[in-house]
């Protein structure tokens, strides 16, 4: 009896392993809910540091950094332990960073501070700050580590950072309000979103001037309720995700085309987005309504939403 | 009564309810644009006006093109059990009701077929309209489409029964307007076929008990869940246990004895 029910656990647990896992960050309950991609189940909650929001998995998924921006810190998670095992220094209200491909540098935009830090995460120093615009956001490294780019929301500039020496090399003017900033596969693009301009704009990296900038209509929803801030490019090129916020709704845009392509119902004020490891599910975080809605990327359908913690933030998938 | 004789008699009555209603064309084009008109106008303006809730069979946020389609299933068994209530009137009024009652069957298996052949007419149609929808992008589980069929029958032989009890109660067919007034509107406004129950109730609680207590709410959830390839137990208990109540009273309603004599000198 005793046996064959630690054999139903032992093959509970291993079910569990072999599933992608989604680490949400809730901003208002302090915590990060562990998202099972195959039963599609909240399977743990695990408590850090005050309003998380960023969060960034290492390069072999064994630690999870995470921006907790009131705690004034980048804390570092121990995924195997789920334990917080230090605090790195991050100067103050750390709101989204971004990994460098070199699997060290940790570019942290200060939204109080106008700067951008670069952290060593080896040696939990800070090794540069450089003056950005006022109300840093988004954070970006390109594929082959050339370039950071910075979103500051109230200069409404992408800042250009050169990775080898830290300094800031070129600015380029965006519509109102950028949030985020995520490079295509081949680091040729810089897609870009803009949540009170309600556009997004499409970047050529090599020349650091917009080629194109996307609107975004929706039956029945007012035009001052699209407000795009996520964005997530498809390895294949094929699509970008925009998620647009108070609209409900992620746009389906056709990545050779710039067409939107499909209007995604999802929960209330979707902030971010996270592919599972073989993308072929898009993971939503729906801040007001406090869940997360997974996405078919191949139907482009819904399949359903969760519910995680209060104001979802952020998404980081470990693969199997 | 033996299986032959029943089918035959049934094949007769469902022949002469098809043919009537493939006959009048713009009978079925109005069972179809009534609810067309909901699904792409009227809910166009109500886009945006969910998508607040996840409720049961739902898994995700839904538009309320989504929402009011099992409700619009619903109004086309509605009217279609009332459509068949008329025509009984009108066969009454002509004289062929009489023809079909002297048959040597059974009287209660007579209107059984009667209702039976409704409801599978109505089925015809509610196919048909989820087909145009399906066209508009309003798409359901596959799963969905088999498991609404049983839904559909059990859904209209309530409805079916109800017709049959109201046409007992219609002197004329110029009182059908009545029963438009006071049956069909009323059911299906005061129902989940329009919004959700926890919305009526954030707006009125009688109105919500209403709803609630309305045989058709549960056979649009019962419905709803179906298309869905879920069970609704509750609702299901509710319309079989409706239809069974109805059939019952509306066979006895028929019998000879029961029935209403009209044009019949005081004695």
């Amino acid at each position: 009896m005793i046996r064959a029910l630690l054999l139903a656990i032992s093959a509970t647990c291993s079910a569990a392993a072999l599933a992608d896992l989604a680490y949400i960050s809730n901003e208002k309950d302090n915590t990060l809910s562990v998202l099972d991609l195959d039963t599609f189940e909240v399977t743990a909650t695990i408590e850090v540091g005050a309003r998380p929001r960023g969060i960034v998995f290492n390069r072999d998924y064994s630690k999870l950094y995470i921006c907790a921006s009131d705690s004034d810190s980048v804390q570092i998670l121990d995924v195997k332990s789920g334990q917080v095992i230090a605090d790195l220094p991050s100067g103050e209200d750390p709101e989204q960073f971004a990994l460098h491909p070199n699997d060290r540098h940790l570019y942290i935009a200060n939204e109080d501070d106008a700067v951008v830090t670069v952290v060593d995460t080896r040696e939990k120093s800070v090794i540069a700050q450089i003056d950005v615009g006022v109300e840093p956001e988004g954070m970006a490294v390109s594929p082959d580590g050339r370039w950071v780019v910075n979103t500051s929301e109230t200069t409404n500039m992408l800042h250009w950072i050169d990775a080898s020496n830290h300094q800031l090399i070129d600015n380029t003017l965006v519509g109102q309000r950028p949030r985020h900033v995520e490079f295509s596969k081949d680091g040729s693009l810089l897609w870009a979103s803009s949540e009170i301009g309600g556009t997004v704009a499409v970047i050529r990296t090599d020349q650091r001037k917009i080629i194109q900038q996307i609107d975004f209509k929706i039956a029945g929803v007012h035009r001052d309720k699209i407000q795009p801030v996520g964005i997530k490019l498809s390895d294949d090129g094929r699509y970008a995700f925009v998620a647009l916020g108070p609209a409900n709704h992620v746009a389906v845009v056709n990545a050779q085309t710039y067409a939107v392509e499909k209007y995604l119902l999802v929960g209330r004020r979707v902030w971010h987005l996270g592919f599972s490891a073989d993308q072929s599910l898009l993971l939503t975080s729906n801040g007001v309504s406090g869940d997360v809605s997974i996405i078919d990327t191949n139907k482009l359908k819904v399949l359903k939403t969760v519910r995680v913690g209060r104001y979802p933030w952020g998404i980081a998938v470990k693969p199997l | 009564m033996n299986l032959a004789t029943a089918s035959y008699c049934f094949l007769g009555i469902f022949k002469r309810e098809l043919h009537r209603f493939l006959q009048q064309r713009a009978r079925f084009a109005s069972a179809l644009v009534r609810p067309l008109l909901w699904l792409l106008v009227f809910a166009a303006g109500f886009r945006a006006a969910l998508g607040i809730a996840i409720i049961p069979p739902y898994e995700t946020y839904i538009t309320y093109e989504v929402y009011i389609t099992p409700g619009l299933v619903g109004i086309i068994l509605l009217f279609n059990s009332m459509q068949s209530s008329l025509s009984m009137v009108y066969d009454r009024e002509m004289g062929s009701m009489k023809v079909l009652l002297t048959s040597p069957m059974p009287r209660s298996y007579l209107l059984l077929c009667k209702i039976l052949s409704t409801s599978l007419v109505s089925l015809l149609q509610v196919y048909t309209f989820l087909l145009i929808a399906a066209l508009f992008d309003i798409v359901m589980p596959a799963s969905g489409y088999f498991w609404l069929l049983p839904a559909v029958l059990l859904a209209s032989l309530m409805l079916c029964s109800l017709g049959l009890l109201l046409s007992i109660l219609i002197k004329q067919l110029e009182n059908f307007a009545g029963v438009m007034n006071f049956v069909v509107f009323p059911m299906f406004f005061l129902s989940s076929a329009l919004y959700p129950l926890w919305r009526m109730r954030e707006s009125s609680e009688f109105i919500y008990l209403v709803c609630l207590y309305n045989p058709f709410t549960h056979a649009v959830e019962l419905i709803r869940f179906a298309l869905y390839a879920s069970l609704n137990l509750p609702a299901l208990g509710v319309t079989a246990a409706v239809t069974a109540v109805l059939l019952f009273a509306a066979i006895s309603a028929y019998q000879p004895r029961n029935r209403p004599q009209r044009g019949k000198p005081p004695s």
